[in-house]
């Protein structure tokens, strides 16, 4: 054998699923979202949708160059931020705050903790809060139909009533992502079918804000009331989409079933006695702060073995 | 019947379609040299029993067992000894062997004969699978004799024959059970007559429908042995996934498989213990498969140990093209080896030669915390953590993360999305850790 061989560590055969095939198969879970949301909110929507995925990528790609690091940009992950934030967006922000917006998640949020897979908080999310607390009369104040109206949370917390077929569907007032529960469903079952999500998170959530909203809401036990909630405001993109988000999400199995639990309990409370209607996008930036406690105290038992280490002593 | 399993594992390409259809083919080489390494098991390496210039005979008995933990060795040609010198083994390290010059004749040693089976006692039996040299053939190369001798006999519930070959590639164990299957049930009644309380198990995954059907068949009249179908995944055979599909027991890196009354013997051993008792015959060859996408006639091969594997490859079923990697070994858990001419061992189980290199051309990136390889390890720790606790060289929290508990499948790194190289890392640290505490 005159030619060299290739040696490595075992194991010599790797799986196909890369981080950018994962991401692309988010952007394709996000796409009936993103159609609806311009179908429904008009081509400002879409302007925005490309004004926030370009200022992410651009962001990405400008800070790896000055800062002299790899080029990361093809794991498409700053897409699935840009797109993100859009879907978080009123549909008539204007261009430049949407852009500010996606350089704050890439380069504050993102690239100043070590890039992908070290941010502590979700990108989006965070950049989406920094607006609202920047610019909040544009972030809170939405119009649709040329008519500057209540979101149906809002309506709901003044009259106690929703137009469920209406928010099931998303042809109502909102962010251009959250309004159709439906297209959020269709993407989500996508994600979960081909096991790019877990459901421990998403279903806690929602499991556990549903019992909040029954036992602390307005009209408690009344069904009509939870499922208004439960189709209104940004739980379901937040639910499957944010809080699922990898990175700023615990690991451990256990882990997520409280990681759940603390984000539906924070809605609820953020929901019914905060200021704002909308308490997703708060109570998941918080409960990613929670995450090193919460994987702390989940540390799985190994198979077979005692919780702690025996080998502590022996060694 | 319900189709056994364990939580966590993964899902490779498996491969063996190559060879899976492609019965035992005897290999004995015309006069070439053979290297066979005086340890080739776990444990004290054996000490020579021939001298240089020595004519020695096939099945005559080399190498001598020299601790409680040690296998003896075997010659498997006949010729004369040329050097007892150091070579390199598939794992990099060199190891006394006797090196034979082979005359091509293959002249055996006279038979021996002895009591009858049914009049063996108990320490007879194992006297003899010691005297054979059988060790464990998975790829741990443990002596069988040791694991055969628990300190309660009484208390061992099941013995558990190996046929997950959970492997990608590996079809060795497989054509063993569909050629063989009367022997290795033979085989594993002799190591039920060790232990009085014993039920055996004969452990197959189901991609091996034609190998089960085949083994029921033949244990149908057994009372104390049953054939159970295991789902196909990767660690299955791992000793720990095993005893749990098969008997729901659980064990940790702190207990040998006979604290929870389970002996688990690969099948390619259990063939063994079969020759060694009833034939009286010791280990000298073992199934091999070749294949690969750089193997022009892959297959599987009875390969005289102590072979030259460039030459078993050379001579049986040749290379396409020059292969980028070689492996001695499965692709999950086998060792690439850099240098070709090395000895075929008792624990050699396959020869995987791949045109292209599917790892060193990765590159990894960060990890994006994305869970996978926490769902997959079958010991149920955090390999993403312990990686990171490694690779800053933070004992204390990879010992607080139960990191020993690791049995290195590489689940992990195969699943990865970054790509990372989780398990070298975890298998370093775990190294260390060992080495410190053997001080």
């Amino acid at each position: 054998m005159s030619e060299l061989l290739n040696v490595s560590s075992n194991p010599h055969v790797r799986d196909k699923e890369s981080t950018s095939t994962i991401m692309a198969d988010v952007i394709i879970a996000l796409i009936p979202a993103s159609i609806f949301g311009i179908y429904n909110f008009g081509i400002h929507a879409a302007y925005l949708i490309l004004a926030t995925i370009l200022s992410c990528v651009l962001s990405e790609y400008l800070f790896e160059k000055v800062t002299r690091q790899k080029n990361t940009i093809r794991d498409l992950s700053a897409v699935v931020t840009g797109l993100l934030l859009a879907l978080n967006l009123p549909s008539d922000l204007p261009i430049w705050m949407a852009v500010i917006g996606g350089i704050f998640a890439i380069i504050i949020v993102k690239q100043l903790f070590g890039g992908i897979g070290q941010n502590f908080m979700n990108p989006a999310l965070a950049a989406r809060c920094f607006l609202v607390l920047s610019f909040g009369s544009r972030m809170t104040v939405f119009t649709y139909d040329a008519i500057t109206g209540a979101t149906p949370l809002k309506l709901l917390r003044e009259t106690g009533e929703g137009d469920l077929i209406h928010m099931f569907l998303g042809i109502t007032a909102g962010t251009i992502g959250e309004t159709s529960v439906i297209a959020l469903l269709v993407g989500a079952i996508y994600l979960l079918a081909k096991k790019i999500i877990d459901f421990r998170i998403p279903f806690t959530y929602i499991a556990v804000f549903a019992v909040f909203i029954l036992i602390f809401g307005d009209k408690p036990f009344d069904l009509e009331y939870l499922a208004a909630h439960l189709c209104g405001g940004g739980l379901m993109l937040g639910a499957f989409f944010m809080a699922t988000d990898y990175v700023t999400a615990p690991i451990t199995p256990r882990g997520k079933i409280v990681f759940g639990v603390c984000l539906g309990l924070l809605t609820g409370v953020f929901r019914i006695y905060g200021p704002n209607t909308e308490g997703v996008s708060f109570a998941i930036i918080f409960c990613n702060l929670l995450v090193p406690l919460i994987e702390k105290i989940t540390i799985p038992k190994p198979f077979g073995g005692k919780k702690k280490s025996r080998h502590k002593e022996a060694l | 019947m319900s189709v056994l399993t364990f939580k966590g594992g993964v899902h490779p390409a498996d491969g063996k379609k190559l060879t899976r259809n492609k019965a035992i083919d005897e290999y004995l080489p015309e006069k070439c040299e053979f290297a066979i390494p005086l340890g080739q098991h776990i444990g004290a390496p054996a000490t020579a029993l021939v001298e240089v210039g020595e004519r020695v005979l096939v099945n005559q008995k080399i190498g001598e067992a020299s601790g409680f933990i040690s296998a003896n060795i075997h010659s498997s040609v006949s010729g004369v000894v040329k050097a007892i010198a150091p070579r390199k083994l598939a794992n990099g390290n060199k190891v006394m062997s006797v090196i034979i010059d082979s005359d091509g004749e293959y002249k055996t040693m006279p038979e021996i004969i002895g009591n009858k089976y049914e009049d063996l006692s108990r320490e007879e039996k194992l006297e003899l699978i010691k005297e054979a040299g059988v060790v464990g053939m998975g790829c741990a190369g443990f002596p069988t004799h040791v694991k055969l001798s628990p300190k309660n006999p009484d208390e061992i519930d099941y013995v558990i024959v190996n046929g997950a070959e959970c492997e990608p590639y590996l079809t060795s164990d497989y054509r063993r059970m569909m050629e063989h299957p009367d022997i290795i049930v033979e085989g594993l009644k002799i190591a039920l007559s060790l232990f009085k309380n014993a039920k055996g198990i004969i452990a197959v995954e189901d991609n091996k429908l034609e190998a089960i059907v085949k083994l029921k068949k033949m244990v149908a009249k057994e009372n104390d042995i049953e054939v159970k179908t295991l789902f196909t995944k990767y660690p299955q055979g791992g000793e720990r996934s095993l005893i749990f599909a098969t008997t729901k027991r659980t064990l940790d890196s702190s207990k040998l498989p006979e604290d929870v009354g389970c002996i688990v013997h690969n099948i390619d051993t259990i063939y063994s213990i079969y020759n060694a008792v009833i034939q009286r015959k010791p280990l000298v060859n073992r199934v091999v498969t070749i294949t690969g996408d750089a193997i022009k006639y892959p297959g599987n091969y009875l390969v005289p140990i102590g072979v030259d594997i460039d030459k078993l490859v050379r001579d049986t079923s040749e290379f396409t093209c020059e292969p980028e990697k070689i492996i001695s070994g499965g692709p999950m858990m086998g060792i690439s080896i850099y240098d070709t001419h090395i000895p075929v061992t008792k624990c050699t189980s396959a020869i995987l030669a791949f045109k292209k290199d599917e790892v060193s051309h990765i590159e990894p990136s960060n990890c994006i915390n994305c869970g996978r390889c926490v769902s997959v390890c079958p010991s149920r720790i955090l390999p993403s953590r312990l990686a990171k606790a490694s690779d800053v060289c933070d004992e204390e929290q990879f010992l607080e993360l139960s990191g020993m508990e690791c049995v290195e499948c590489g689940s992990c790194s195969y699943i990865c999305p970054a790509k990372r190289q989780i398990t070298q890392s975890i298998k370093t640290m775990k190294k260390s850790i060992l080495a410190k505490r053997r001080k």
